[in-house]
C-alpha cells in the first residue's frame, strides 16, 4: 500500500516535469555549487544559502509548470501592465542607489520591477501575435515594438543599460520568431550601427569606460580594466586541464573580483581548464538543445513564440556572461545562468523554464 | 507591404517557424563557437603566457596608507602623534579551527582574556575575511618566536601598523578626541560619501573631538603599490607607486601648559574651564573633569575600562565644557545690568533699598536674596559688586521675558557657539513661545523673576559662558571660538592660518558697557565677592561669581551647605577676564557641588590667570582650591 501511494504521489509531483531538461538544469546547478564553493574559499554557509534558493527556484518553476498554458496566457497581459505600472512608480518615487533609480519601495519589501519586465515583455509580445495571428502586417509588428520599446525605454532612463538591452533582445526575439521580414531586419542593423555615435553620446562615463577598457583592458589596470585583466588570467592560466578543484591561485589569493557572482566563470574555468569550459558548454548546449525542440513542437502561435524567446534569452544570457568574464564583451552585470550566485535571476530563469516544461507536458491543443 | 489579408495555412506556418528557428539554433552554434575559440586562445595558444602572469608574477594592488597629520598645541608640543607597532592578526575564514589556533598562540605570545574578548568582539561586528587584531604592541621576543612557528598558523600574521598615540592621555581628552577601529557601519557611511575609495587599506577614524570633527584635513590620500607577487602572495617588486599623500598637521590655539594648570587647579573636583582669547575666539584651554585617557581608545576599548568610565557616577566621558548645561546663576547679571542701561530701564544713580527679599506688586511670595537681612541701599554698581539678588528680580519683572530674551540672545547665551568640534549643544535661553511649545503653558510673571538671576529656565554650557564674557571683554566684540589655528600641508610644509572671524558686534552706548566693565574689576577688589580669590594679584582683572542651584529650595527653607549631600550641593560658576583693561583671556569656570562662586570657582580662575599672564606655577600643583579660602560664603 505505501508503495503505492509513493508512486502515486511521484506521479503527482512529476506529471508536468520535463525529465531530460531537469536533468540538464540540476546538473548545471551542481557544477554551480561545486565553483562557489571553491569561489567563497570553502564558505559552505553560503553554498548552503544558495541550495535554498535553488530549492525555492525549482518550487516555483514546479508550480508553474503545473498551469497549463491557457491560465498563463491570460497573465500576459495584467502582468505585464502590473510591471510598466511599477516601471513608471520607479521612474517617480524610486529610491536613487549609485546614482541609478532603479528599486521601488512598496512598504512591505523593495522590488525591482526591470525584473519583472524580463518575462513580462515576451509573454505580453507572444501574447499579442497570437491574438493578431490571422491578420500579420506591418501595423502589428509596429504595436508589438511599442509593447517592447516603452519598458526599454523606462529601463534605459533609469539607467539599466544592461537590463533594457537583455529586454529589448529578449522581445526582438520574438519579432523575429514572428516572422519580421528580412527586409526590416536589414533595416534595423543600419540604424542600430548608425545610432552607435548617437547612443556613445548618451552612455554614461562608467559605461563608455568599459568599452574603452574593452578595446585596451591595460590602459586602466587599476580600475575598471581590472576585472578583464584578472579574469583574463584567471582563464588563460587554467590551460587545458585547469590547475584542480580549490587550487585556482586567481581565486583563492582574490585577485577575481565578484568571484562568486559575474565573475564565477572565471573560477570554473581556473580550476577546469578548457576541458572543463568545453563540457560546459556542451551541458549548456544539450540544456538548449531540449528547450529547441520543445519549443519546434509546441503548438499554438503563443507557445511557440514563449519558448523561443525563452530559449534564446537563456543563450544570450550564457554568452554576454562568458563574453564578458573572458574579455570580448564590455563588462555589464549580466550573471551566469544557473552557476552565479544569487536567487533573483535563477527564479527569473526557472519561471521560463517551467514554461517551457508546461508547454511541453500539457495536452496540446491544436488551433482548428 | 502587401494588402490582401494572407489566410493562415498551419503547415506552412509552422514551416516558415521552423525556418526562424533553425537560424536561431545556428546562430547560437556560431556564438557557442566563438566562446569556445576565445577560451582555446587564452588556455592553449596564450595559456603559457598568462600561466607565467598567475604563477610567477601576479599583479595586485596594495594600498598605502597615509600617515596622519599630527596635532600640535599653539606652542607646536604634540597632542597626538602615531607610532608604528607590530599586531598580530587573524583572518577567520582562512582559519579552520578558531579556537584551537587561539589557543595554540596563547603558547607563542601572550594573549589575556580581554585581548580575546574583544577579538570575539570585532569577530562578530566583522565580516570573515577581514584581518583582525588579537594584540598589538608584540614585543621584538614574540615577533621572533611567532615567526619561527608561523608556518603552523594559516591565516594568522604579524602586520606592521601605524597606531595613535596621546602623550598627554587624560589631559585632552576632550578636545582632541581619540582615533577608533573603522567599523562596518563607518564603511557604509563612507561608501555613501563616496570616499570608500580613500579608505582602503585605513583601520581607524576620528571618533570624537578634533580628531573627529578634523577628519578630512587628518586622514590623508590614500596611495597605491601595483606590486608582482609570486604564487604564496608575497611581493617581488614594486612596478608603480602611487605614494600617499600624508595627512595635514592641526596647530590649536590650545596652551596644553595651560590646561595643565587649569587642570591641576581643579584637584578632585569636577566640573569644566574654558578659556578663550576674546580678540580672537582662539580657545586657549579647555577643561572637562575628571578626564578619560584617550589612549585606551585607540586599539579598541576593552570591556572593563568602558563599564569603569561608562558607568563611573562622576562621568568623565561627558564633555562638560561642551555638553553641560548648568544655569548660569549670578554670572548672568551683567548681561541683564548691560540690557538694563541699554534699554533705559535703569540709570546708574537709580537706588533700591534691599531689605532682603522682592515681592511681585500684590503677592505674598518672597523671592529672597542670598544675604539675609539685604544689602540695604543698591545701585547698579553695587549690584554687581555684591551680587544683589533683589536688584535683579526688580529689574527683571521691569525688563519682561521679552526683552530679558531678544537682548541677553546677542551674547550667545542659549545657542551653539558653532565651535569646530561635534556635539556641541544649545543651552537655553527661555521665551514665551519655547515655554508654550516645551511644556504647553503660558509665561508667568514669577517665571521671569528666577531668570533675573540665572536660575529658573536658563541653562548654559560653559563653553557659551566664556563665549559670552569674552564679548563684553572685548566690548561688544564676537569672535566664533575656534581650536584650530593653523592647518600645515605636511607635504610642502606650508602653512594655512585659519582666519579669525568677527561673527557680529553687539550695538551698545560705551559709557554702559564702562559702566558694567568698572563694576566687575570692583568684584575682584576688597568688597566685592571675588575679593579673596583676587587678593595680591598683580594685574587687575575683571569677574563675576555665580551659584548654580542643584536642588529646589522650599520657599521659607534657607540652603545651609553643610546639611546638603555633596551631590546636591550648588555648582559654583565664575567668569573672568584680564587685564581688565586690554584683555587677553575670557573664561568661565564651573565647580560641580563646590558651593559658592567665590570660594571655589574664583580660586582656580586665579591660578590660570597668574599663569597666563605671568607665567606663575601655583606653588602647591595639587592645591585644593577648597582649602584656599574658607567659607565666606558670598554668592
Amino acid at each position: 500500500m505505501p508503495l503505492v501511494g509513493i508512486r502515486k504521489l511521484w506521479h503527482y509531483l512529476t506529471r508536468y516535469i520535463d525529465s531530460f531538461l531537469l536533468t540538464g538544469i540540476l546538473l548545471l546547478m551542481v557544477v554551480g555549487l561545486i565553483t562557489l564553493y571553491s569561489a567563497t574559499g570553502g564558505d559552505i554557509n553560503r553554498v548552503i544559502k544558495q541550495a535554498v534558493h535553488m530549492f525555492i527556484a525549482l518550487s516555483i518553476m514546479w508550480l508553474v509548470a503545473n498551469i497549463p498554458l491557457q491560465q498563463i496566457m491570460r497573465l500576459a497581459l495584467p502582468l505585464y501592465v502590473l510591471g510598466f505600472v511599477l516601471l513608471i512608480g520607479v521612474a517617480l518615487f524610486g529610491e536613487i542607489n549609485n546614482g541609478a533609480r532603479r528599486w521601488l519601495n512598496i512598504g512591505i519589501t523593495r522590488i525591482q520591477p526591470s525584473e519583472i519586465m524580463k518575462i513580462a515583455v515576451p509573454l505580453m509580445m507572444a501574447w499579442y501575435f497570437d491574438k493578431h495571428e490571422i491578420t500579420l502586417r506591418l501595423r502589428e509588428y509596429l504595436g508589438a515594438a511599442i509593447i517592447l520599446l516603452l519598458p526599454v525605454l523606462l529601463i534605459l532612463r533609469q539607467p539599466d543599460l544592461g537590463t533594457a538591452l537583455l529586454i529589448a533582445a529578449s522581445g526582438f526575439y520574438v519579432l523575429f520568431l514572428a516572422g519580421l521580414s528580412w527586409r526590416i531586419i536589414g533595416g534595423l542593423i543600419v540604424a542600430a550601427a548608425g545610432s552607435v555615435p548617437v547612443l556613445w553620446s548618451f552612455m554614461h562615463d562608467y559605461q563608455r569606460q568599459r568599452v574603452l577598457t574593452l578595446i585596451d583592458p591595460s590602459q586602466d589596470a587599476l580600475g575598471a580594466g581590472y576585472h578583464t585583466i584578472q579574469s583574463s588570467i584567471a582563464i588563460g592560466s587554467g590551460g587545458i586541464v585547469g590547475k584542480g578543484w580549490q587550487n585556482g591561485t586567481q581565486t583563492q589569493l582574490d585577485f577575481l573580483p565578484e568571484q562568486s557572482t559575474d565573475f564565477i566563470f572565471a573560477v570554473f574555468s581556473e580550476e577546469f581548464g578548457l576541458i572543463g569550459n568545453s563540457l560546459l558548454l556542451l551541458l549548456y548546449l544539450i540544456v538548449i538543445g531540449r528547450c529547441m525542440v520543445i519549443t519546434a513542437n509546441a503548438s499554438t502561435q503563443f507557445t511557440r513564440l514563449i519558448a523561443g524567446s525563452i530559449t534564446l534569452t537563456f543563450c544570450t544570457y550564457i554568452f554576454v556572461n562568458m563574453g564578458m568574464v573572458s574579455g570580448i564583451l564590455p563588462v555589464v552585470g549580466v550573471p551566469l545562468p544557473l552557476i552565479s550566485y544569487g536567487g533573483t535571476s535563477l527564479v527569473t530563469m526557472l519561471l521560463g523554464f517551467g514554461i517551457l516544461m508546461s508547454i511541453q507536458t500539457h495536452p496540446k491543443l491544436v488551433k482548428t | 507591404m502587401r494588402s490582401i489579408v494572407e489566410l493562415r495555412n498551419h503547415p506552412l506556418e509552422l514551416y516558415k517557424f521552423r525556418k526562424r528557428l533553425t537560424i536561431c539554433a545556428g546562430f547560437v552554434l556560431l556564438l557557442f563557437l566563438t566562446l569556445f575559440t576565445r577560451f582555446f586562445y587564452l588556455q592553449v595558444t596564450q595559456g603559457e603566457h598568462y600561466h607565467t602572469l598567475a604563477e610567477a608574477n601576479r599583479i595586485s594592488i596594495a594600498p598605502l596608507v597615509p600617515n596622519r597629520g599630527l596635532i600640535l598645541d599653539r606652542n607646536g608640543k604634540i597632542l597626538a602623534q602615531n607610532y608604528s607597532t607590530y599586531t598580530l592578526e587573524l583572518t577567520p575564514n582562512k582559519i579552520p579551527d578558531l579556537d584551537a589556533t587561539l589557543k595554540e598562540l596563547a603558547n607563542y605570545v601572550e594573549i589575556t582574556p580581554s585581548d580575546l574578548e574583544q577579538f570575539r568582539k570585532l569577530l562578530r561586528e566583522n565580516k570573515r575575511f577581514k584581518s583582525l587584531p588579537i594584540r598589538s604592541r608584540l614585543t621584538d621576543e614574540e615577533v621572533a618566536r611567532f615567526a619561527a612557528n608561523r608556518y603552523r598558523f594559516p591565516g594568522v600574521e604579524i602586520q606592521a601598523r601605524i597606531l595613535r598615540y596621546y602623550p598627554y592621555g587624560e589631559l585632552a581628552a576632550h578636545v582632541v578626541g581619540y582615533i577608533s577601529r573603522i567599523s562596518d557601519k563607518d564603511l557604509e557611511q563612507l561608501e555613501a560619501s563616496g570616499e570608500l575609495d580613500n579608505y582602503r587599506g585605513s583601520h581607524f577614524i576620528g571618533r570624537i573631538g578634533i580628531e573627529q570633527s578634523y577628519e578630512q584635513e587628518l586622514h590623508g590620500i590614500t596611495g597605491f603599490d601595483e606590486v608582482e607577487t609570486d604564487a604564496a602572495g608575497r611581493s617581488i617588486r614594486v612596478l608603480s607607486r602611487t605614494p600617499p599623500i600624508s595627512g595635514n598637521n592641526l596647530v590649536l590655539s590650545l596652551d596644553i601648559d595651560l590646561q595643565q594648570v587649569a587642570n591641576d587647579a581643579f584637584g578632585d573636583r569636577r566640573g569644566a574651564l574654558v578659556a578663550i582669547d576674546p580678540t580672537n575666539g582662539e580657545v586657549l584651554a579647555f577643561v572637562s573633569k575628571p578626564g578619560f585617557d584617550a589612549n585606551l581608545f585607540v586599539g579598541g576599548i576593552d570591556h572593563k575600562n568602558w563599564k569603569q568610565l561608562n558607568e563611573s557616577i562622576d562621568r568623565p566621558l561627558n564633555n562638560r565644557a561642551l555638553r553641560g548645561v548648568y544655569p548660569p546663576g549670578s554670572t548672568f547679571k551683567p548681561f541683564m545690568a548691560l540690557a538694563a542701561l541699554e534699554l533705559g530701564l535703569r540709570s546708574p544713580w537709580y537706588t533700591i533699598s534691599d531689605i532682603g527679599y522682592f515681592s511681585l506688586p500684590g503677592t505674598e511670595r518672597r523671592y529672597r536674596d542670598w544675604k539675609v537681612g539685604g544689602h540695604g541701599r543698591v545701585d547698579l554698581h553695587k549690584s554687581l559688586v555684591v551680587s544683589c539678588d533683589t536688584y535683579y528680580y526688580g529689574l527683571a519683572h521691569d525688563m519682561g521675558i521679552d526683552r530679558i530674551h531678544n537682548y541677553i540672545k546677542q551674547f550667545g547665551l542659549g545657542e551653539k557657539t558653532g565651535i569646530d568640534i561635534n556635539g556641541e549643544v544649545d543651552g537655553l535661553l527661555p521665551s514665551r513661545e519655547w515655554k508654550m511649545r516645551r511644556h504647553n503653558q503660558r509665561w508667568y510673571a514669577g517665571d521671569t523673576i528666577s531668570v533675573g538671576i540665572g536660575q529658573g529656565y536658563v541653562l548654559a554650557t560653559p563653553l557659551q559662558l566664556a563665549f559670552s564674557t569674552g564679548i563684553i571683554a572685548n566690548r561688544g566684540k564676537a569672535f566664533q571660538p575656534h581650536f584650530v589655528k593653523q592647518v600645515t600641508n605636511s607635504q610642502t610644509g606650508v602653512t594655512r592660518e585659519l582666519p579669525k572671524n568677527l561673527l557680529y558686534t553687539v550695538d551698545h552706548e560705551t559709557q554702559n558697557m564702562e559702566l558694567v566693565h568698572r563694576a566687575l574689576v570692583d568684584v575682584t577688589k576688597p568688597g566685592g565677592t571675588a575679593a579673596s580669590a583676587a587678593a595680591g594679584a598683580r594685574y587687575t582683572f575683571a569677574g563675576k561669581t555665580g551659584t548654580s542651584q542643584v536642588i529646589g529650595i522650599k520657599q521659607n527653607e534657607r540652603y545651609k551647605e553643610e546639611l546638603v549631600a555633596e551631590r546636591h550641593r550648588d555648582h559654583a560658576m565664575f567668569v573672568a577676564y584680564a587685564p581688565a583693561d586690554n584683555p587677553k583671556i575670557a573664561l568661565s569656570v564651573l565647580v560641580e557641588n563646590g558651593g559658592s562662586g567665590g570660594s571655589t570657582a574664583a580660586p582656580v580662575a586665579r591660578q590660570v590667570l597668574d599663569y597666563f599672564l605671568l607665567g606663575i606655577l601655583p606653588e602647591s600643583k595639587t592645591a585644593d582650591p577648597v582649602a584656599a579660602s574658607e567659607h565666606t560664603h558670598p554668592h
